[in-house]
């Protein structure tokens, strides 16, 4: 099959865009260390209420500037709903749910993850600017998902 | 190449028949868009703080919503797909289809499937939005419902590849005709795409619903959804592109370049569509990010057909301005038929297509992704794909299908030009205004004067997406209006407007590998992927039917 000349260089110009883009993420990945959530264990649903580190939801300074928030998601709130940490702090986020799917999303941050029964979901993030930021539930959740939020509060 | 270009008005009693039952199938699509549309028009005017849910009878705007995505992503999209592919398969083989009680089965399946799941979500009993993610559980009657429209493709399917057996038989050693053969193939992406949704909801969700098991696993079939939820995109696309290639073209007196390449573009579609679903979990735990990756990859890969498709169609329509007499770099343009509103729609469709791959292009990379992900942007992204490259161009197709199922004359091309023009402007601002709250981190899926952290910046993006929301709502009364008085119309259409015209090549089969029609090596290909793609993400995650079901609607 002869493919025309004017076909050749689009299709080159097209697998060189794509190339591009490709070569971006990895160096988003390589150079920048963007990280997406990844598998982070399981646990029973039934259960996470006497499963640590969920027995007791809280931020834990676990070296120093080092923190790390266990949260629950539920119909419809986060538990705890508020995340105080001083800035400059890696904070890492441990989140499970013990209802339904819910989203996590952390404004004007890279943070953003789903939270799925019976998975135990891990993000971390530095925060370097002193503020208030939302943590919004962006996975639909049943009728009171719009109202599911909370935030992190970094103190200077 | 010179094939017969034209349909023969003299129809058997068969092909009769069969036309009013493709006719049907075309309607019932329409009942989901009109039902779409309502809904639609409720969610625009919630971001203008107008809240009709309770004036309505709806319980939520939720439940709206349930409603809205799964006539428009599901009923809207299968029943056209249904209809115009069965269709361009009797046109290709020149032949009726082989099997009347599937064409007939096909469409009793898709209405009693349309009307079950209608029940389910008017009752207010499966307002699960149209992902149907567990644990959040619907009445049986919804699944049983999904199901249905689900099987209704599948009898399209047979249908077809019995068609082409009964072709085969009186043809042997032919090259499949190109539009039988970019029909066919589009459902043989989708019956191995279709696979985890039927699984998902046969082998769990059902039993679970009915409470016959105890228990579901929410990223398991969380993870068998979007194995089809993303070659889902290109059953929505494919039925348009059939028409992109094979009669847009040939409405602007344009040829496409070459079979051969538009034989191997719906072969890259078969073999790419499904193995890269993991980019919709990106962002989900319990799937290792080196999978993610590796889904990530591929979905590069399957961007590369429809860049070949925006170059070939392209071709065949400066092909045709130059051969209507139009000069140099951009002359052509002018010459193009756009007083013709069933091209003209097509190609805004097109149009809005190359903003909806571009966006989806930024979802689709690894790593970007999370910047959007679940926010406004993402609807903003899809109603220029399925919101428009699909939805608009089934409408421009039906002011051609409709005269040409029912002989009689399409009712005004001005208003229906008006009609596509209308959708075009009222998309781009809707999506304009969504994707920039979803860049403002404004989240998809709720009604956003009803969030407790609603941002004042959000204002100008809400009236954006509520006014372009109204301009596509009227829109889309105008095109019903326009189907019912051509419907009704008193005047019978031309044999010209009837008439069935098809693109030709200017490189035709004869000149395309045979291998290209080895429709079972493909598929075996195809299915042979998706194992190595999907294998090792259902095994490392297990399955763990702990979840009980929750209602929260
Ligand atoms: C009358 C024109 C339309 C309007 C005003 C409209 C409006 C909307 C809005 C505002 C949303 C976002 C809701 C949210 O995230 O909270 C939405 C979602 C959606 N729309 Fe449309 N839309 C229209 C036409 C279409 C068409 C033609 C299709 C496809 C054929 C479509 C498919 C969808 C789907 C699949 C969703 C996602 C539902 C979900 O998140 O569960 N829409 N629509
Ligand atoms: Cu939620
Ligand atoms: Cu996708």
């Amino acid at each position: 099959m002869q493919i025309d000349r004017l076909e050749r260089i689009f299709l080159f110009l097209t697998v060189t865009l794509l190339a591009g883009v490709l070569m971006a993420i990895v160096l988003s990945v390589v150079h920048d260390g963007a990280e997406l959530p990844t598998q982070a264990g399981r646990i029973n649903v039934a259960e996470v209420r006497d499963t640590a580190p969920f027995d007791a939801p809280g931020v834990y300074e676990t070296a120093p500037g080092k923190y790390q928030a266990v949260i629950i998601a539920k119909a419809w709130a986060f538990e705890p709903a508020e995340i105080r940490i001083p800035v400059g702090a890696e904070l890492t986020f441990v989140v499970t749910s013990i209802d339904v799917i819910h989203g996590f999303q952390v404004w004007d941050t890279n943070v953003n993850a789903m939270v799925i029964p019976g998975q135990i979901t891990e993000v971390s993030r530095t925060f370097d600017e002193a503020g208030e930021y939302n943590i919004v539930c962006h996975e639909y959740c049943g009728i009171g998902h719009h109202g599911m939020f909370g935030k992190v509060v970094v103190s200077g | 190449m010179t094939t017969d270009t034209r349909i023969d008005i003299a129809l058997s009693e068969v092909e009769l028949s069969q036309r009013r039952w493709i006719k049907w199938h075309l309607y019932l699509g329409f009942v989901g868009l009109l039902i779409g549309t309502l809904m639609g028009v409720l969610q625009a005017l919630e971001r203008l703080d107008v809240n009709l849910y309770d004036e309505v009878g709806l319980e939520s705007y939720y439940q709206g919503l349930t409603l809205h995505g799964v006539t428009m992503a599901l009923v809207f999209t299968f029943a056209f797909a249904n209809a115009f592919l069965s269709l361009t398969v009797i046109r290709g083989f020149g032949r009726p289809l082989a099997s009347h009680a599937l064409l007939v089965g096909s469409f009793v399946t898709a209405a009693a499937g349309v009307v079950m799941a209608a029940i389910a979500m008017l009752l207010n009993q499966a307002t699960v939005l149209y992902t149907l993610y567990a644990p959040l559980q619907a009445t049986p009657l919804f699944y049983i419902g999904a199901v249905l429209l689900v099987i209704s493709t599948w009898m399209t399917s047979v249908n077809q590849l019995l068609t082409l057996k009964a072709w085969r038989k009186k043809h042997p050693g032919e090259r499949i005709p190109l539009l039988s053969y970019i029909s066919i193939m589009t459902f043989l992406m989708w019956d191995i795409a279709s696979v985890g949704l039927a699984v998902s909801v046969l082998g769990f969700l059902l039993p679970w619903a009915f409470g016959w098991v105890g228990g579901t696993d929410p990223l398991f079939t969380r993870t068998l959804f979007w194995f089809t939820g993303h070659p889902i995109v290109y059953f929505w696309l494919l039925p348009v592109y059939v028409s992109w290639y094979m009669m847009a073209p040939a409405r602007a007196s344009g040829k496409l370049f070459s079979d051969g390449v538009v034989r191997g573009v719906f072969i890259l579609f078969l073999l790419l569509s499904t193995p890269v679903g993991l980019h919709h979990q990106f962002t989900d735990p319990g799937v290792h990010a080196h999978l993610k990756f590796i889904h990530g990859l591929l979905t590069l890969g399957v961007f590369f057909p429809s860049m070949v498709t925006a170059f070939t169609l392209v071709a065949a329509f400066e092909n045709g301005g130059k051969r209507r007499g139009g000069k140099g770099l951009i002359g052509w343009i002018p010459k193009l038929p756009w007083g013709d509103a069933i091209w003209t729609g097509q190609v805004l469709a097109m149009l809005g297509f190359t903003l909806g791959g571009a966006t989806g292009l930024i979802n689709a990379s690894y790593t970007v992704n999370v910047v959007v992900h679940n926010t406004a942007f993402i609807p903003g992204h899809f109603h220029l794909t399925v919101g428009t490259a699909t939805a608009l161009s089934i409408m421009a197709i039906s002011y051609w299908m409709v005269p040409h199922l029912t002989g009689r004359r399409l009712f005004s091309n001005r208003l229906a030009l008006a009609q596509v023009w209308m959708w075009f402007g009222g998309v781009l601002m809707f999506s304009r205004g969504l994707m920039a709250a979803g860049i403002d981190n404004q989240p998809r899926r709720i009604p956003v004067n009803s969030a407790p952290y609603a941002q004042d910046s959000w204002t100008s993006y809400e009236v954006l997406t509520g006014i372009g929301g109204i301009i596509m709502t009227i829109s889309a009364f105008l095109f019903f209006y326009i189907i019912i008085r051509t419907a009704m119309n008193k005047v019978a259409a031309t044999s010209d407007e009837m008439s069935f015209e098809i693109s030709e090549t200017i490189k035709g089969a004869e000149e395309s590998p045979a291998i290209l029609d080895r429709l079972g090596l493909w598929f075996v290909a195809a299915v042979a992927l998706v194992l190595l793609a999907y294998v090792p993400v259902l095994l490392s995650q297990g399955l763990n039917l702990d979840s009980p079901g929750f209602i929260l609607f």
